[in-house]
């Protein structure tokens, strides 16, 4: 297989609505952010509401006692009876004397403390003052007004760089930063592969330690792994670094293009590049094989949750071979996804925020054969007889890269393998592989 | 401000959805910002229901916050009804949207919507889940029952059914159960609600002669208005084990004027319970957590039924402080009232009991201490919705009561032979258990871990061992070690003795024995 060249098509006209988002608000990416960060503890500043979401969305019980907690704000709060930033120290203080291991604690702002207008970078730099240098205190906002689901991870990434990248950091800075959260696993296959091509000083952000410094100077290029991340990029390019383009590192021709793209900038020769890349490749294309008869042909209908459906999509289009109805995103950073939308086959149909309601309209009309939705939506498109992947687990699970290809490929294969054991109607050696 | 990890309950507008969600013909508009649509999964996902709740939010970004939110909420509300076309719409605000003050009550009135809207007052900071379900009930049903006068000639044996909700723990089949069993002895139930009420049904509530209030955390407001306004009269005996069930039916005979019947009981544990299998059950010290009704309920089968003694006993709901108080008095123990797990976790450790009955949150916590936990209340889980018939009311709830709280205890005959072949080379703690895997490794320990938090714990001077008498103490079988050991230390710290001797060992063992 080549490496992909971006074909020339007119690029859609996206459907723009606003009406009811059945997406996740951006608090909810701490759940991976907290696993993928262990240092890191995530204090939201929020209502019970937000208590509330983390536990339901997170599924909070199988951590009895999990890295992330609510400070939950409540009537004399805002009735002003109590100084907020008062009662945010003593929670804090309460939580440090807990849990004396937090090395970084992260202040999360939610839609009600957004709208009061409570201070929480002011309240992190008045902490670090009083915790210091033994716990490190920053700031963002994942709230729902102002963030959907993975944009919670930009912002934190942008605190962070802000933090880290600030001029306390000593030594050289970083070649190669890598931008979004990536599994462990896969940030060590990466760094394998990447020490094969003999590139050296490669930092992935976020790392599994917070507290490590990052050095970024106007020699500093970095890539995205995950396309939600507008404000990090931002952020590093405040400070000098230079981002690589590239379409995302999903299945063989996502990776394939996406380390190509670092090579051409850091001149490592292509054939060297190819000898590297060439059993991972081979190994992802057989391992994708056992599934595209799963996924030829088969109508997709993309409902927006984490501004991954573009990629997705183009891997699902071109690498399985299936067809896009619809491919909804709750936000298109025209420039990230430049290149994944160029590769999205002509007239297929792309949206942007979202009208539940009008969406449901329209995939049912459509009748797509696998529908890829959130989690509030799946078991009720079930019961109308459709076949639903939920969504979460493209955020959860670990597939970038060219050993997650076919990892990949199966989590939209499985509803359908499943969908035929069930009703009997497929031959069922293929269905059980 | 407080530090929460784990919350036993949401928001109140969770608690009104709860009510949407159980209710047929009933819209809920919601004014709220994107990410609170989170609360659809509860009903999608953990209840598994085949269709969304009947909800819709009106997602109001930040940009709008600078515009009018107002104008968002209106078209919300007439969209909702055009497509929907429910029969009366509820309207109100999250957390967030309150603090915008936008009153949705009074924007749903000047909207002339061809339906009725019953307002919603939930203060998100200062109530939770379970007030807001009771609250919005209470509110629709003072909306459609009015105070239109009652018919003459109601029927002395029929009844409604008020309390049952979506989301609540095993009401589905509660109601299957005890409309059966009401059936039974010659009821006529008119109406259950909120579960699958219309709002047509609600305002035929005072058609029946008298209300049976299933779950008092929903419907007890409901029901002492109905009683105020209406002098329609109420049964809040809760038939949840034998006997709470056989009085629960005298009640109700009673107040259907219908003549008392010598008790027929249908069920098995009260034979289970005395059979000779079940002797190991005696005074077995059980904790025990959750809603009002379900934690006091337990408590009485648990003392009553099983034969064991509680050693604690709680709620979450301050609401129902003063009944779980009441109930914990009896029993001897004080009432753990309190929705910080933290807490509840430090009144586990403190109470050493050998069974825990509470919610998901007490059975993660049991598991830690390595202690048996059989969950008896919501907040729900994916667990508590059971493919098959599980009730918790009536007689058959009784006999599903028996075998969820004494399955995860040692099996009776199974604890016996352990005890009698305690020297037997199978027998320790270094073989592994025969239903595991071959190379399944060994259970290294079964003595109870230091929990991983201790903070809240109070915590004394752990008096140290003597080499010997730690030697003796590996004669325990370990399945009791963990409880020897933890006895001795309370003794010694108790007497002041250190170090732990053998003889400490075996006064300690005289003093607990029982």
């Amino acid at each position: 297989m080549s490496v992909a060249q971006p074909v020339a098509c007119n690029e859609p006209t996206p459907i723009r609505q606003r009406g009811q988002h059945e997406v996740f608000c951006g608090l909810t990416s701490i759940i991976w952010l907290h696993r993928k960060v262990q240092d890191a503890f995530f204090l939201v500043v929020g209502s019970r509401t937000c208590a509330h979401l983390l536990q339901s969305a997170a599924g909070v019980m199988i951590f009895s006692e999990p890295r992330f907690a609510t400070a939950i704000m409540e009537e004399r709060d805002l009735a002003g009876m109590a100084d907020m930033h008062d009662e945010l120290d003593n929670v804090v203080a309460r939580l440090l004397e807990r849990r004396p291991d937090i090395r970084m604690l992260v202040l999360v702002g939610s839609c009600p403390s957004e709208v009061i207008k409570l201070d929480l970078s002011r309240a992190a730099s008045r902490l670090n003052a009083v915790h210091a240098p033994r716990h490190r205190v920053i700031a963002y906002s994942g709230s729902g007004i102002e963030t959907t689901f993975t944009q919670g991870e930009d912002n934190f990434l942008a605190a962070l760089i802000a933090d880290k990248a600030s001029p306390r950091s000593a030594g050289e800075a970083a070649k190669l930063v890598v931008l979004g959260c990536l599994a462990d696993v896969v940030e060590d296959q990466f760094s394998r592969l990447f020490a094969e091509l003999g590139l050296s000083g490669v930092t992935f952000l976020p790392g599994r330690d917070a507290i490590k410094g990052l050095v970024v100077g106007p020699e500093t290029r970095f890539i995205l792994a995950q396309p939600y991340l507008g404000a990090a990029a931002a952020a590093l390019e405040a400070r000098g670094a230079r981002r690589i383009d590239s379409i995302f590192p999903l299945g063989a021709e996502g990776t394939s293009a996406w380390l190509r793209a670092i090579c051409m900038t850091f001149g490592v020769d292509m054939a060297r590049l190819d000898a590297v890349v060439a059993q991972p490749r081979r190994r992802a294309a057989e391992a994708m094989a056992h599934y595209r008869p799963w996924l030829e042909g088969r109508r997709v209908f993309f409902f927006p949750d984490s501004q991954m459906e573009p990629s997705l999509a183009r891997f699902l289009s071109r690498e399985m071979g299936s067809e896009l109805l619809e491919v909804g995103s709750p936000y298109l950073h025209r420039e990230h996804v430049a290149g994944e939308l160029a590769l999205l086959p002509p007239g297929v149909t792309l949206s942007e925020g979202q009208d539940v309601d009008e969406q449901i309209d329209r995939c049912r009309t459509a009748n797509p054969d696998l529908i890829v939705c959130g989690l509030g939506l799946a078991n009720p498109f079930e019961a109308e007889g459709r076949v639903s992947k939920w969504s979460i687990e493209f955020s959860f699970t670990p597939i970038q890269g060219f050993e997650q290809a076919g990892d990949l490929a199966e989590l939209f294969a499985r509803p359908l393998m499943r969908n035929a054991i069930l009703t009997g109607g497929a031959d069922r050696r293929e269905a059980v592989r | 401000m407080k530090l929460s990890m784990w919350t036993y309950e949401g928001p109140p507008h969770v608690g009104a959805m709860r009510i949407a969600a159980s209710m047929q013909g009933v819209h809920y508009v919601l004014h709220a910002p994107q990410g609170d649509t989170y609360a659809d999964l509860l009903f999608t996902m953990i209840e598994r229901r085949q269709s969304r709740p009947p909800v819709t939010y009106t997602t109001f970004q930040a940009r709008d916050l600078a515009g009018s939110t107002a104008d968002i909420f209106k078209k919300a509300c007439r969209d909702a009804v055009a497509r929907f076309t429910p029969e009366a719409l509820l309207v109100g605000a999250s957390c967030t949207a309150e603090l915008l003050q936008d009153d949705p009550g009074g924007l749903a009135r000047t909207l002339d919507v061809p339906v009725p809207v019953v307002p919603l007052e939930l203060p998100s900071y200062q109530k939770k889940e379970n007030w807001g379900a009771a609250e919005t009930f209470y509110r629709l049903v003072r909306a459609f029952v009015g105070r239109n006068p009652r018919p003459d000639n109601i029927p002395a044996n029929s009844c409604n059914i008020l309390g049952p909700t979506s989301l609540g723990f095993r009401c589905r089949d509660d109601v299957t159960e005890i409309v059966k069993l009401l059936t039974e002895e010659g009821l006529d139930v008119r109406v259950v609600a909120p579960m699958g009420a219309t709002p047509a049904d609600l305002a035929r509530i005072p058609e029946a002669a008298f209300n049976i209030v299933l779950y008092p955390e929903i419907a007890d407001v409901t029901a002492r208005w109905l009683k105020t306004a209406h002098g329609m009269p109420f049964i809040s005996t809760i038939p949840i084990g034998v006997q709470a069930t056989q009085n629960f039916v005298d009640e109700v005979r009673a107040i259907a004027g219908l003549p008392t019947r010598e008790g027929r009981t249908r069920d098995r544990l009260t034979w289970y319970s005395r059979s000779i299998d079940s002797n190991y059950l005696t005074n077995k010290r059980v904790f025990i957590f959750g809603d009002a009704t379900h934690a006091i309920a337990a408590a009485r089968i648990a003392s009553e039924e099983l034969g064991f003694r509680v050693c604690g006993l709680g709620t979450y709901m301050r609401e129902f402080a003063r009944d779980v108080r009441d109930a914990a008095a009896k029993y001897g123990v004080e009432a753990v009232i309190s929705d910080d797990h933290l807490e509840v976790e430090a009144a586990i450790v403190a109470a050493r009991p050998e069974l825990v009955l509470g919610t998901q949150m007490e059975r993660h916590i049991a598991k830690r201490l390595r202690v048996p936990c059989a969950v008896i209340s919501a907040p729900t889980h994916v667990q508590d919705f059971p493919a098959r018939y599980s009730p918790q009311m009536g007689f058959e709830g009784a006999n599903v009561i028996f075998d969820s709280w004494v399955h995860p205890l040692m099996m009776g005959l199974e604890e016996h032979l352990l005890q009698m072949f305690r020297d037997d080379f199978e027998f320790n703690d270094s073989a592994s258990a025969s239903h595991l895997h071959p190379q399944a490794p060994a259970v290294k320990t079964v003595e109870a871990a230091p929990a991983p938090v201790v903070a809240a714990a109070p915590t004394g001077v752990i008096a140290t061992w003597t080499l010997e008498a730690e030697r003796e103490l590996q004669k325990v079988p370990f399945f009791v070690r963990g409880k020897a050991r933890r006895n001795t230390e309370l003794f010694a710290q108790g007497k002041g003795i250190h170090p732990i001797t053998v003889e400490t060992l075996y006064d300690a063992k005289a003093h607990f024995a029982r």
